[in-house]
């Protein structure tokens, strides 16, 4: 009987599994599979030349970069020209990236940033693929400063609505109420909220300031975009995250805290000594779950400044749907796709071995 | 006053502003969707913002309604959305009851393969699955091919299965006790009579849970939409916000869409607060 229980568990067991199984292998499995197979080829939409296998050169012109020092120009005299603005002139960087055999290690690349160095010289980064760069870096930036302010918010939101109070379901349902609303209803809301000339936080902070604030153009000025959509972002995500912290927070057993109150524990003491304690496995997978949503940032981008301005506010995400689907360029967008795959399984592989011995 | 009711009351002082600062963007899109366009982009600079003053009407709402089939595309969206979280349901939790009850060869494979999905965005694979989708074919006689593209079901079908909807039944599963699935299988029962007349009907909390997840997800659907409908006829409400950002933006009518959109989800959110929020708490609990 015991050895021949499984085997007639075979047939039922794989009717039953099969069709949700089978949906996800057809519709999540081998589209991921055809996103790294595309990633190596000159697919586009529509083109009426074969695909062709191109090896890793969709990747090396993504993520190629050199650098170089240039020295000032000189005129006949060996003195440095300065431009009618002031500024020192340096060379065209055509003149390196352009049929230049010494440089041929930049080739068809673009300045990226630079950065002045002693004696007028100054120090160039160059990238193939400048745009991708952008957005790899403000993703990065993106997931950095989310990520943690986000997961200490949800935090200090949890702590506030654990107290028992009457009433306090009541806030706990305003706070998590952003969550069930629409990232793109969002973001048209807030396009509002940062208008530069009827904008409702322009309002508000010349309304505290007593006038003195000057109005911003919040989302259309390149130093400010991102930053505007990361306080959106963390605004609508900050309840998602508050529930995880609670429910942690809920299975910190009451007779600890009584403990900690007998000896006298202050506030800060009680939470460093007992509570934090108890929310380790939470604070990792919280940190986890934000940075793998940050990571995908997309809609906020896509209605709110579609990647501007001056590309400010460029993402991965956003890329790899421009080039994939706007511009048709297949491989270019499964590249891209690819680098952030890579970067998210390396996140949850750390995750995973953070939490080795606990699980 | 005594400390401790001061103490109180500048808890509920304190839990009070966070509120107003999670509420105020609602506040705002209710009230401007009353306002016409020049006396909301007015009043947007100044407190009367959040204020239902001066001229006040439901013409946005009208002008709206005429400017968009505004019905046309709700009922898009509850089609899609419905259609997914009733399959979504049935196809998961069976699939979860064979990896809970059953041995079969390659389960564990199966699984974890299942569960390593859950780490792909799924805007990593969306302009491929657009490919495949484009690829694929839909029943139809020769010469009358009906595609995928522009189709409920290209909405619907690639959005059924998931990894986290399996993964929740597993969990609720597994800490059923497994007596009732032995002594229904010595009284003669099938396994998938098991599943339906045993399992299931223990499983509530854990099908409303992993109903709402899912409803959030397709209600709420805006790339893949975007990226395959193109007619009216399928386009859901997120998609069909579009329309009002072509030629001249009122924003009168745009707030009056939005409210119209998304008040009902607020309303069955606020109505069944409880189970959102215990649905979203049970993703965090870790297996």
């Amino acid at each position: 009987m015991a050895n021949s229980k499984p085997k007639n568990q075979n047939k039922v067991g794989w009717l039953m599994a099969l069709p949700a199984s089978g949906l996800i292998f057809l519709f999540l499995i081998v589209p991921f599979l055809l996103a790294f197979w595309f990633s190596f080829t000159n697919q586009r939409l529509i083109s009426p030349n074969p695909t062709e296998f191109v090896g890793w050169s969709n990747f090396s012109s993504l993520i190629g970069v050199g650098t170089l020092t240039v020295e000032p120009e000189k005129d006949a005299e060996g003195k440095t020209v300065i431009k009618p603005n002031g500024d020192i002139q340096y060379p065209r960087m055509r003149k390196f990236t352009r049929n230049n055999p010494d440089y041929e290690h930049l080739k068809g690349m673009r300045e990226w940033f630079s950065f002045p160095l002693s004696n007028d010289r100054k120090w160039v980064v160059l990238a193939r693929d400048k745009l991708f760069m952008k957005a790899l870096v403000n993703t990065i930036l993106f997931v950095l400063i989310v990520a943690p302010l986000q997961g200490a918010f949800a935090l200090l939101l949890a702590l506030m609505i654990n107290q028992k109070l009457p009433g306090i379901n009541i806030f706990r349902t305003i706070y998590f109420m952003p969550v069930v609303i629409s990232i793109v209803v969002v973001s048209i809301l807030w396009r509002f909220i940062y208008d530069g000339e009827n904008g409702l936080l322009n309002a508000m902070l010349s309304f505290f300031s007593f006038g003195l604030f000057e109005p911003v153009d919040w989302l259309g000025n390149s130093s400010t975009a991102l930053g505007s959509i990361m306080v959106m972002s963390i605004w609508q995500g900050v309840g998602f995250h508050m529930i995880i912290w609670l429910s942690g927070l809920q299975t910190i057993s009451g007779s600890l805290y009584e403990a900690a109150a007998l000896e006298g524990a202050t506030r800060w003491q009680t939470f460093r000594y007992v509570t934090w304690p108890g929310l380790k496995n939470t604070a990792v997978l919280i940190m986890v779950v934000i940075t793998m949503q940050a990571f995908a940032l997309f809609a906020q981008v896509d209605v709110m400044t579609r990647g501007g301005p001056v590309d400010s506010t460029q993402t991965l995400v956003f890329q790899s749907v421009q080039r994939g689907y706007e511009k048709q360029d297949i491989a270019g967008g499964s590249a891209i796709a690819v680098v952030l795959f890579l970067i998210v399984l390396s996140i949850s592989l750390i995750q995973r071995f953070l939490t080795r011995d606990r699980t | 006053m005594n400390i401790n009711t001061r103490s109180t009351l500048l808890k509920y002082l304190l839990l009070t502003w966070v509120a107003l600062l999670f509420i105020f963007p609602v506040v705002f899109m209710v009230v401007s969707s009353l306002k016409p366009d020049l006396q909301l982009l007015q009043d947007s600079s100044s407190f009367r913002a959040f204020l239902p003053v001066g001229e006040t009407s439901l013409n946005n709402y009208s002008s709206a309604w005429e400017r968009v089939p505004i019905g046309r595309f709700v009922f898009n969206s509850i089609v899609v959305t419905a259609i997914t979280v009733i399959s979504s349901l049935f196809l998961c939790s069976m699939a979860a009851f064979s990896f809970v009850f059953l041995e079969f060869k390659g389960k564990a494979v199966l699984l974890s393969v299942i569960l390593a999905t859950l780490i792909v965005p799924f805007e990593t694979i969306a302009i491929p699955l657009l490919m495949l989708v484009n690829k694929l074919p839909w029943i139809g006689v020769d010469g009358f091919q009906i595609g995928w593209l522009d189709s409920y079901h290209v909405q619907i079908i690639p959005w059924i299965a998931d990894g986290l909807t399996i993964f929740l039944f597993i969990q609720y599963f597994k800490d059923l006790p497994r007596d009732l699935v032995e002594a229904a299988r010595v009284d003669g029962a099938t396994w998938f009579q098991v599943y339906s007349r045993v399992i299931v009907p223990l499983a509530g909390p854990c099908f409303a849970t992993a109903a709402i997840l899912k409803f959030l997800v397709m209600y709420n659907q805006y790339l893949w939409p975007l990226m395959t409908t193109q007619s009216e006829s399928y386009r859901p409400v997120m998609v069909g916000l579009q329309y009002f950002f072509q030629l001249n933006i009122a924003w009168g009518e745009i707030m009056a869409y939005l409210s119209i959109i998304t008040l009902p989800v607020l309303v069955f959110y606020l109505s069944m607060q409880r189970t959102f929020i215990a649905s979203i708490a049970s993703t965090g609990v870790k297996g």
